[in-house]
């Protein structure tokens, strides 16, 4: 699917994340209460945003902020804040599997574009913190989506664990959760340890 | 409030689990964590629920038993008590020709490293004989545990592999 398919922008419009910061969004991010599995919100698709609105720009500096004070979180999709909006939150910085780094950034309406080279690897997520699970996901990826804010659309491509992480928010913004993509039967485990 | 552990096992045939499961549901049993799978053409159920007495359970099975298809058993255990830490989680892949010996001698080596199995199943196809045992072991043993594995695997004319299985928290 291109963006043109999908009523969005035509591809040559998009560009990288340019030298948008979190800081660009200038309101201050307050930490907002993280929703766990069950609850509705995370199962229900989110609704497209508009990325310059107000209420959209707030969402993505408190998705920030609430990503960053929790510990070992590279990721946070709205519906995890309990908002069904398609706005997510990333930062791999610093993790060891970790290939290409995008930095901190907050995503608007994003869709994959493109995924290949499928490989499982075991997620965890704050949503469900007790459990984890096997997962494939694209390790090389395209997304597209807007940039909270000035609503300029990029388009990102990247891989390994940016990659995983992009595709679990975007799935919460889909109302799916990672146990909607296990493997199989014998893929979720009990979670012991929270880091 | 009852936490029964209960065992199921017979022929296989479509609608084992909706009969087990619904007889358990009549009488407000609670399904929590279980395992079902099929071994060999068998069948077979474990699984712990909590809510009514043993006896009733028991005897609300004789009717699926009576077929003389499934063997079914229900007893009352303690629940969870204190949860000890949990150790690094790896998962052990052994395969190799079928022998008598195989998971006693690895699932010992864990052991002796201090190791805790969580999760283990074998499967025999043809004279291929795999183990998959998820295992959490004590910080910092890994890299000498590996050395003994390899080393009874050898004896065993197996093959292991020990890798890590933490989760990628997102």
């Amino acid at each position: 699917m291109t963006g043109a398919e999908s009523g969005g922008p035509a591809a040559e419009a998009y560009a990288g994340l340019g030298d948008w910061t979190p800081e660009s969004l200038v309101v201050p991010g307050e930490v907002r209460a993280v929703v766990s599995a069950p609850h509705p919100v995370l199962s229900r698709a989110a609704d497209e945003v508009d990325p310059t609105a107000k209420e959209t720009v707030q969402l993505a500096a408190d998705l920030v902020a609430t990503m960053r004070v929790s510990p070992g979180c590279v990721g946070l999709a709205a519906p995890q804040v309990g908002v069904g909006a398609r706005v997510f939150a990333v930062d791999v910085t610093g993790h060891p599997k970790a290939v290409t780094v995008h930095g901190t950034f907050v995503l608007c309406n994003a869709r994959v574009v493109e995924a290949t080279r499928w490989k499982a690897g075991r997620e965890g997520c704050m949503s469900v913190p007790d459990l984890t699970g096997d997962v494939k996901r694209a390790s090389r990826l395209v997304v597209e989506g807007d940039l909270p804010g000035t609503g300029k659309p990029v388009r990102l491509v990247t891989d390994g664990f940016e990659a995983r992480a992009l595709q679990h928010e975007i799935d919460h913004c889909a109302g799916l959760l990672f146990l909607d993509r296990v493997a199989g039967a014998h893929a979720v485990y009990q979670r012991k340890v929270y880091l | 409030m009852n936490e029964l552990a209960i065992t199921v096992i017979g022929r296989d045939r479509p609608g084992i689990v909706a009969d087990v499961a619904e007889v358990l549901a009549r009488l407000g049993a609670n399904l929590t964590d279980s395992t079902m799978t099929r071994l060999r053409g068998h069948f077979a159920m474990t699984l712990i629920c909590t809510g009514p007495a043993a006896a009733e359970v028991e005897a609300a099975l004789v009717p699926l038993a009576a077929e003389g298809q499934l063997l079914a058993t229900v007893r009352a255990v303690t629940p969870d008590g204190e949860v000890p830490p949990a150790g690094e989680p790896y998962v052990m892949a052994v395969h190799g020709s079928d022998r008598m010996g195989i998971v006693a001698a690895m699932t010992r080596v864990l052991v002796d490293a201090g190791g805790n199995v969580t999760d283990l199943s074998t499967r025999l196809a043809g004279s291929l004989y795999v183990v998959l045992a998820e295992v959490e072991l004590p910080a910092g043993v890994a890299d000498t545990l590996v050395d003994r594995l390899h080393r009874t695997a050898a004896e065993l004319g197996v093959e292991v592999t020990l890798r890590p299985a933490d989760p990628d928290l997102l």
